[in-house]
């Protein structure tokens, strides 16, 4: 029975893929992480994804468009298996993928197999997809992890005092990538960064990195994300920690901040920067909060949409706001389309956003911090705005060049 | 499968003798659903568009490859091996390390042709030398150090940067060109991958009935007979292991060849135990077992998720569907879908001899 089941299954979906260009529709495959230690960014990049969707429509001229949603586990192979299913067996036109900084340069690379394709980047944020060797036909419209820390190395140091600090972060390409951003500054500014601790995605025992954290340190720096964060702060809050937390940008976000349990309480007054802040004032940012919220029943989702949801929003509403330019044109390889791609500026919730030579954003950042509203939710509070951060960050480019790229040890703590 | 199996072909007294030698070897050439499998096999780009040829049937026989060096293993040589998967993504690794990549810092830029085989000798390497530690345990124990083996191999690759590039992987591995043929190009690559796949199978039925190959199922069965009869059955069971490594590693090099990149994920604890899922479901008592138990897995693979979300349900529980699907058929078939099928046949024609015409 099960053997005759999948034989139906295989050919409906033959079928289907079959009659899907009779009507007039733009196919566009999505990936989100909704498997592994990143679920919970996932399914938020979804509903950023669904209230963007609900805002602007899903009509372009006389046609619409229509999406498939493929699963992935931050892991680049499985990116990889994704949008080669969605390509080649979904038929899809336009790719709003990936989530995470390793699925984006594996997914970068692969795209350069299908000129033809359009892909548009869903919310990774490694600096090589764009900086090293970048695909003409990928385009990111959210900043990189290094962007994302700018502002936060020298609030740490001149308005927090801290003149010492030891990190702990994944080990993979976007956490490189956003403590590469604050150790160039944070160090610029002149402190001193003792102690880089790395550990595996989807660790769940951190008592060794607990125990080897340094005491004589002002600060520690978390780059952790999703499952990985909220074990730390559970198992960091039994063995007693009482140190000052810096956040990177998915530590110090809804998909922590509203996480079950008190150890996130650990998070209050921790600073941060990120692409956006929970308590902006900005009344495009407010609209955005209120359309994720008026989109979802309140238990199936954050009180305020992640960073993930933010950025799943910003390139879904600029690939629509894009289509809608060329009316919807796909022919000669999707030239027109690639073209309103690159040139256009959109008005995210979370500040103005253009692309670089390279399709790479560049936008606002937020250094925050973190709040308790009274009644036991946690919301990042902007503390300093940033506008126009490129991903050279400020620097020439060519002394940029010179840094190296985003590893366990560079960049080295010093001015560049 | 026993050592009787040799003698469960009665060879007809009046044919002559070679044809009598031939087929009491490839029993299989006279099972009319044999070649019909082969000629459905061999005509499937007629059939199938890129997507079903390659991330189905390419991947299936991919698949297939490597859960067959573990049905090698564990079904003739009574050996639980989770290390298969880590042997084949260690040859993928090295394909990607010696031949070109797009990490130019990590790759030596051999050609093809220099990195493969050096691929496969080092996974076989490493194969043998992992079966060597193996084989001093039994039962569980071979399952542990094993999956041990498998776990710490991920654990490096996601953590050496010198060589293994870490989480990140080896990105836009090159594949074999020449002759004026793009290997890697949907149908050429599914004709290497079904040839590949075909030369493990017979290449594993044939040692199965090899003196190698019962001997080897005399030390499963009963090793210190075995040894009182002057076999050395440690000996037997290395060169089970190596033997299955190279398999496994072929599997590896299409598989890297397959994706064009290769990471941790690949490798990881959860990849090795699919291979077993695959074996199990299939059934480890025969070769052809681990490519059907490959194509269930493929299929539920790819479709749970569009399957759900068909029917209205909440698509991020797909996984409880794969589990539920194997879950249903180790219940009802403790030797995977291999033994369902014999005990229908068996049931079907209860006239026919226990075990006649097996080889489908």
């Amino acid at each position: 029975m099960l053997k005759g089941s999948l034989g139906l299954i295989a050919l409906s979906s033959l079928l289907l893929s079959g009659t899907a260009f009779a009507q007039e529709k733009i196919k566009v495959g999505v990936t989100a992480t909704l498997e592994g230690t990143y679920t919970v960014l996932g399914e938020d990049g979804m509903r950023g994804h669904q209230t963007a969707l609900n805002v602007l429509g899903k009509k372009i001229g006389d046609k619409e468009l229509e999406f498939v949603v493929a699963s992935t586990d931050a892991t680049p192979d499985s990116a990889v298996r994704a949008v080669r299913k969605l390509i080649e067996q979904d038929k899809v036109q336009i790719l709003l993928s990936p989530l995470s900084g390793d699925e984006g340069i594996a997914v970068k690379n692969f795209a350069k197999t299908h000129p033809e394709l359009t892909f548009v980047n869903a919310a990774s944020g490694a600096q090589e997809t764009t900086y090293v060797d970048p695909a003409p036909n990928f385009f990111r419209y959210n900043m990189d992890g290094a962007q994302w820390q700018v502002g936060l190395g020298k609030y740490a140091y001149e308005t927090k005092g801290y003149r010492k600090i030891a990190t702990v972060g994944e080990d993979y390409s976007f956490i490189y990538t956003q403590v590469f951003g604050l150790v160039l500054e944070f160090c610029a500014a002149g402190g001193q960064v003792t102690n880089r601790q790395w550990v595996p995605l989807g660790t769940k025992d951190f008592a060794s990195v607990i125990a080897a954290l340094p005491d004589d340190v002002d600060a520690i720096y978390l780059g952790l994300g999703g499952a990985d964060a909220v074990n730390f702060l559970n198992q960091y809050q039994q063995a007693g920690g009482k140190a000052h937390l810096m956040g990177g940008s998915i530590m110090i976000d809804q998909t922590i901040l509203s996480s079950k349990g008190s150890a996130k309480n650990a998070l209050v007054g921790t600073i941060a920067a990120s692409g956006q802040a929970d308590t902006w004032e900005d009344p495009n940012w407010q609209k955005f909060v209120k359309a994720y919220q008026d989109s979802f029943p309140e238990s199936k989702r954050f009180p305020s949409p992640s960073l993930l949801a933010t950025n799943y929003y910003g390139s879904t509403m600029a690939l629509i706001l894009a289509l809608r330019q060329v009316n919807g044109d796909l022919s000669n390889n999707q030239a027109k389309l690639k073209d309103a791609l690159a040139k256009i500026e959109i008005d995210a919730p979370n500040g103005k956003i253009k692309l670089d030579s390279n399709r790479q954003a560049i936008g606002t950042n937020f250094v925050t911090e973190v709040v308790d509203d009274g009644k036991g939710a946690l919301f990042s509070k902007v503390v300093k705005v940033i506008p126009n951060v490129n991903q050279t960050l400020g620097y020439d480019p060519a002394v940029f060049a010179k840094i190296g790229l985003p590893s366990r040890t560079v960049p080295e703590c010093k001015k560049y | 499968m026993s050592l009787l199996q040799s003698t469960q072909f009665r060879p007809d007294p009046s044919a002559n003798a070679t044809r009598r030698a031939w087929i009491r070897a490839w029993p299989e050439l006279q099972n009319p659903a044999a070649w019909l499998v082969a000629l459905i096999l061999v005509i499937m780009p007629l059939i199938a568009n890129g997507f079903f040829l390659i991330e189905i049937f390419a991947t299936t026989l991919i698949l297939g490859i490597i859960a067959l060096s573990l049905m090698f293993l564990a079904g003739y040589g009574g050996m639980v091996s989770l290390m298969q998967l880590t042997i084949a993504g260690f040859a993928g690794y090295m394909v990607a390390v010696f031949g070109i990549s797009g990490n130019a810092n990590i790759s030596l830029g051999w050609p093809w042709w220099l990195a493969t085989p050096m691929a496969l000798a080092l996974a076989t390497l490493f194969g043998t030398l992992g079966g060597a530690l193996a084989v001093r345990t039994e039962g569980i124990y071979t399952i542990m150090i094993t999956l041990a083996i498998g776990a710490a191999f991920y654990y490096f690759t996601n953590q050496n940067w010198a060589i293994f590039n870490g989480h990140t992987g080896i990105n836009t591995v090159a594949t074999p060109q020449f002759w004026g043929v793009d290997w890697r190009s949907d149908i050429a690559f599914y004709y290497v991958t079904l040839g590949v796949a075909a030369i493990c199978y017979f290449a594993v039925q044939y040692v199965s009935r090899a003196p190698f190959g019962l001997a080897l199922q005399g030390v499963r069965d009963n090793s210190r007979r075995m040894a009182a009869l002057g076999f050395n059955p440690n000996a037997h069971r290395i060169a089970a292991y190596a033997f299955a490594a190279f398999i496994a590693a072929l599997g590896g090099v299409l598989q890297v060849w397959n994706y064009r990149q290769i990471s941790p994920g690949s490798v990881s604890v959860g990849a090795c135990i699919d291979v077993l899922i695959i074996a199990v479901v299939g059934g480890i008592t025969r070769p052809i077992g681990p490519f059907i138990g490959a194509l269930i897995f493929v299929l539920l693979r790819t479709f749970a998720l569009d399957v759900l979300i068909k029917f209205g349900l909440d698509g991020n529980r797909f996984r409880l569907l794969i589990g539920l699907g194997f879950l249903a058929i180790v219940f009802w078939s403790s030797d995977g879908v291999i033994g369902l099928w014999e005990r229908w046949r068996r049931n079907a024609s209860p006239t026919q001899r226990p075990g006649g015409g097996r080889h489908g």
